[in-house]
């Protein structure tokens, strides 16, 4: 099967690539990148105006399956990915049962190749069921193809055990991704601490709760020379404590979401609006510049939706009793290209490192080029096109999106995962 | 112009809103000492009393409101609802609402129900206490009560005493309070306070109660909630009245006309000694009867004032 | 507020509303034979005013001043919730009716709704031995079985006008005027002017 994509703007910072231009694409792996290039039995693709880059990988993806399909399956959150762009996501392992052994990550893996929309590059969890009392099996999930490890939902609270977890994984050259959270602070937080609880009689969810186990990861990953990748950051003494890591030499790493760079506690109003409770919470105004000006400078090392999937009925309910958490993977790149290439902070190149590059090296999954030989995992977005993000438009099971009625410009036409159309034209094929 | 369909917070009400109910829960006032306390007013009308949490007082007051103006009254809620049985919030007021009731009063324990009610019904809602949110009809009350004492607002002292933090009473009346142009300060133990109580708009925070308490004209009195002291927020209940009570040997020390407040139930011997709660400073038993009276007031601006132009430019020329 | 661009006529000027309040006092006092046990109640906001004036009246006539209370109907209107009037003036009834024959004081007597409201709320207040009805001006279209025993003046109109009265207390002057509606305004008393 050959594909030849026309007159495109084709964009790899790591093969300093960016000039339009026509890629053809034969056997699942580019063959040539060049000018007027033509191909009898191709399916052409014409997308002048469109740019071209290495698939997106988001590597925080809740695919929740197996044992909550009603929130969301394998199928329909890697369909809901292939509509947002991505070629790969990186599932978490907090599924019933927990993605805690071997079977589950086949089972991830085998549901995943089944599906065919998008690579899956499961995470085990670090403890078994999440409890942070005994080691998962992790080398042996390792062997069935996890590719990283994390209690994300909920952390690891005992540094004890965080430190064994982490000489643990070391031998396996593999990262340990931290949802940081130290429950005896946080307790039943449900809103950022400050302005937001005080405001909305809701209990708080400091900053510090956070903080308190960035730093101490950070500790241990000195202490144990294991790859630490911090979850989700959203403040901006988080973002200082990576920059001093990463300055002393630490294998330090952070992701940031969409949400936590654009909406801030200001946002939830008396409407109590339950897609926009998230763990952790939405911060500051002035955490959201904090996090932006950290994408720009290089403190952040990619950017991940935390997609959250969750059922109506779970979401429409009083504020407390909701969970936490929102959808994302669909208005991933639309809140990029409009929240931080359009104002300037970045440019492709940069949201590419973020997106494509930075997730694979993370992730130590192979990485995409756009050069003749690479795989053929590839995005093309328009970067004019406006639109609303509205339920209707979403692939996902769920919804809860905090981004319902934004107005969004760029967005995925067309998606390709080993040479093969995942997307064409902004519809999912399959 | 007193144009509202629900009251969720009292942010919704200007300060003219405010007095507008004042005014009215004057009129209410004059009814409710009559032999026959009743008017045909709202006869017809259909309010649904959806109490979720345990409440004696409130839901009484309300209660009463309610038949005193001639509604049915229904009350959902409680052990043998719906709710108990699985049923969610949103179901079983779409329920109600289809039996056709033009009103909710809402208590819950979550904070923004019945704000979520609103979004989910045709009817009027009332926010009867919600979670550690607000508390708007008792800030009302307070502040008919407080408007009766002291004739005026303006400038007037007002010290709240002890569990800010999870109190809603505090998250609707010092707003209330600012609103009409008191000066309000915080007293309570740093572990009691919210994160930020400067967004609820008081003008002065502290631990030292005695240092404000001779500047105070109105002392109110917070309860202290007995499930919180798991949570140890202070070391004793002996401490506490120690640090925060209102003891007789402060009596002495607060200004001549200075009163009471309280919104009960007292704990009598912690935030509160008998002597200071019956002594003649208190005008706890006054806020009760208040409560009746505001009530009344709202229920009928409610339910009537959003459906009539010609009554609104009636009310306007006021 | 006030219709100013209307095509109004008065009825009734200062002089003779004055004169007519005498000729009712008269009238009440023969009817009742003197004023021992009577009270006068007007319904706000203008037949109390009237009240007042017939109270000070009779006060003049026989030496001693009956009783007078004020009485806001709005809580026992029949149209209380569709046409709901939040400026509640307030009742002011310091004394006992029980037993007593009061006098119910109304400017303009139309429909009959108010005097029936007026009635139910004089019952929440106790028990009088009789209540009758004294009305500056009787302008027709009854829709309830109410007759007034004191009736200042008839003045024939038709549906689609206003009679209105106009007190110096509360607007500056006092007279009785006649005025077509506008589609959409109010038939009834004149709205109260701000502030006061």
């Amino acid at each position: 099967m050959k594909s030849l994509i026309k007159n495109v703007r084709a964009i790899d910072p790591a093969v300093s690539l960016d000039q339009v231009c026509d890629v053809l694409i034969e056997d699942g792996v580019i063959k040539e990148v060049g000018q007027s290039l033509t191909c009898d039995d191709a399916e052409i693709l014409d997308r002048r105006g469109h740019v071209l880059i290495p698939g997106l990988v988001d590597a925080h993806v809740h695919l929740r399956d197996p044992g909550l399909e009603y929130k969301e399956t394998i199928a329909t959150g890697t369909k809901a990915a292939a509509h947002g762009g991505f070629t790969g996501v990186c599932s978490m392992p907090n599924t019933k049962p927990t993605t805690d052994n071997a079977a589950v990550i086949d089972y991830v893996l085998e549901s995943a190749e089944k599906a065919h929309y998008c690579r899956v590059y499961p995470s085990g969890a670090c403890t078994v069921g999440l409890k942070g009392e005994a080691l998962a099996e992790i080398g042996s999930m390792v062997e069935h193809g996890a590719v990283a490890f994390t209690d994300d939902g909920r952390g690891v609270q005992s540094a004890g055990m965080m430190r064994r977890v982490m000489d643990y994984v070391k031998m396996f050259d593999k990262v340990v991704m931290s949802h940081c959270q130290d429950e005896s602070l946080v307790g039943a937080g449900q809103v950022n601490e400050g302005v937001a609880s005080t405001r909305l009689g809701l209990a708080g969810w400091p900053a510090a709760g956070e903080e308190i186990q960035i730093q101490r990861d950070i500790a241990l990953s000195e202490l144990t020379d294991c790859p630490i990748h911090i979850q989700h950051l959203t403040t901006r003494r988080g973002i200082e404590l990576v920059q001093e890591g990463k300055k002393r030499g630490i294998k330090v790493t952070c992701e940031v979401t969409p949400h936590h760079l654009i909406l801030c506690e200001d946002d939830i109003d008396s409407s109590y609006n339950t897609n926009l409770k998230m763990n952790p919470p939405l911060r500051t105004k002035d955490d959201n510049q904090a996090l932006i000006d950290a994408v720009k400078d290089g403190t952040v090392d990619c950017i991940v939706t935390d997609h959250a999937p969750h059922a109506l009925h779970e979401k429409s309910r009083e504020f407390e009793l909701a969970p936490f958490g929102m959808t994302g993977i669909e208005t991933s790149l639309g809140c990029v290209l409009t929240y931080l290439v359009r104002p300037g902070h970045i440019d492709y190149n940069r949201m590419v490192e973020l997106m494509a590059i930075n997730p694979r090296t993370i992730l130590r999954v192979p990485q995409v080029r756009i050069e003749p030989g690479s795989v053929a995992d590839l995005t093309i977005f328009n970067p004019e096109e406006k639109w609303t993000v509205t339920e209707d438009d979403m692939c996902s099971k769920s919804k809860n999106s905090g981004f319902l009625g934004y107005s969004l410009v760029g967005k995925a036409t067309d998606a390709m995962v080993g040479g093969t159309l995942t997307m064409k034209e902004g519809k999912v094929i399959g | 112009m007193f144009n509202h369909k629900h009251l969720l917070t009292i942010d919704d009400l200007s300060r003219e809103d405010i007095m507008c109910v004042l005014e009215h829960a004057q009129m209410f006032e004059e009814v409710n000492n009559r032999p026959i306390k009743k008017l045909p007013t709202l006869r017809g009308k259909t309010i649904c009393n959806l109490f979720l949490e345990p409440s004696t007082r409130t839901r009484g007051s309300f209660e009463l409101a309610e038949k005193r103006l001639s509604c049915d009254s229904l009350n959902a809620g409680g052990s043998a609802s719906s709710t108990v049985k699985g049923e969610s919030l949103i179901d079983t007021v779409k329920t109600l609402t289809s039996m056709k009731v033009d009103m909710f009063i809402v208590r819950h324990k979550y904070a923004g129900t019945p704000a979520l009610v609103a979004q989910n019904t045709t009817a009027s809602v009332i926010d009867a206490g919600d979670g550690k949110h607000e508390h708007p009809t008792q800030a009302l009350l307070d502040l008919y009560t407080i408007w009766k004492a002291k004739g005026s607002f303006d400038g007037l002292k007002v010290g709240i005493v002890g569990d800010i933090a999870h109190s809603r009473v505090a998250g609707s009346l010092v707003p209330a309070l600012k609103k009409m142009g008191a000066e309000v300060t915080l007293i309570a133990p740093a572990t009691l306070l919210p994160a930020r109580p400067d967004v609820l708009g008081a003008d002065r925070v502290t631990p030292h109660f005695d240092e404000v308490l001779p500047d105070l004209d109105v002392v109110y009195m917070l309860r202290i909630q007995m499930e919180r002291i798991e949570e140890a927020p202070f070391p004793s209940l002996r401490e506490y009245n120690l640090l925060y009570g209102l003891t007789e040997a402060r009596d002495k020390s607060m200004k001549e006309d200075a009163i009471i407040c309280h919104p009960g139930p007292i704990n009598r011997g912690v935030e509160l000694d008998s002597y200071m709660a019956d002594s003649s400073r208190s005008v706890i038993v006054d806020q009760v009867f208040s409560g009746v009276c505001v009530r009344m007031a709202l229920i009928y601006l409610l339910l009537g004032g959003a459906q009539n132009e010609v009554s609104h430019k009636k009310c306007a020329s006021n | 507020m006030n219709d100013d661009n209307q095509q109004e006529s008065v009825v009734m000027d200062e002089g003779e509303i004055q004169r007519t309040l005498v000729r009712i006092a008269h009238q009440i006092l023969e009817h009742n034979k003197g004023c021992e046990n009577l009270c006068l109640v007007g319904i706000v906001t203008r037949g109390d005013v009237l009240a007042k004036h017939l109270a000070s009246i009779i006060e003049e006539i026989e030496g001693v001043k009956p009783e007078v209370g004020s009485l806001d109907i709005s809580f026992y209107r029949d149209d209380a919730v569709i046409n709901l009037a939040p400026i509640v003036q307030g009742t002011n009834i310091l004394f006992s009716l029980d037993g007593k024959t009061v006098v119910l004081v109304d400017d303009v007597l139309y429909t009959g709704r108010t005097i029936r409201a007026a009635l139910d709320a004089l019952m929440d207040f106790g028990r009088p031995s009789r209540i009758q009805l004294a009305v500056l001006v009787d302008r027709g279209h009854r829709e309830l079985p109410i007759r007034a025993d004191f009736v200042g003046k008839n003045v024939p109109s038709a549906s689609n006008e206003s009679v209105r009265l106009y007190l110096k207390e509360i607007d500056d002057e006092s007279a009785v005027k006649i005025s077509k509606v506008k589609p959409g305004q109010r038939v009834g008393s004149a709205p109260v002017k701000r502030g006061r």
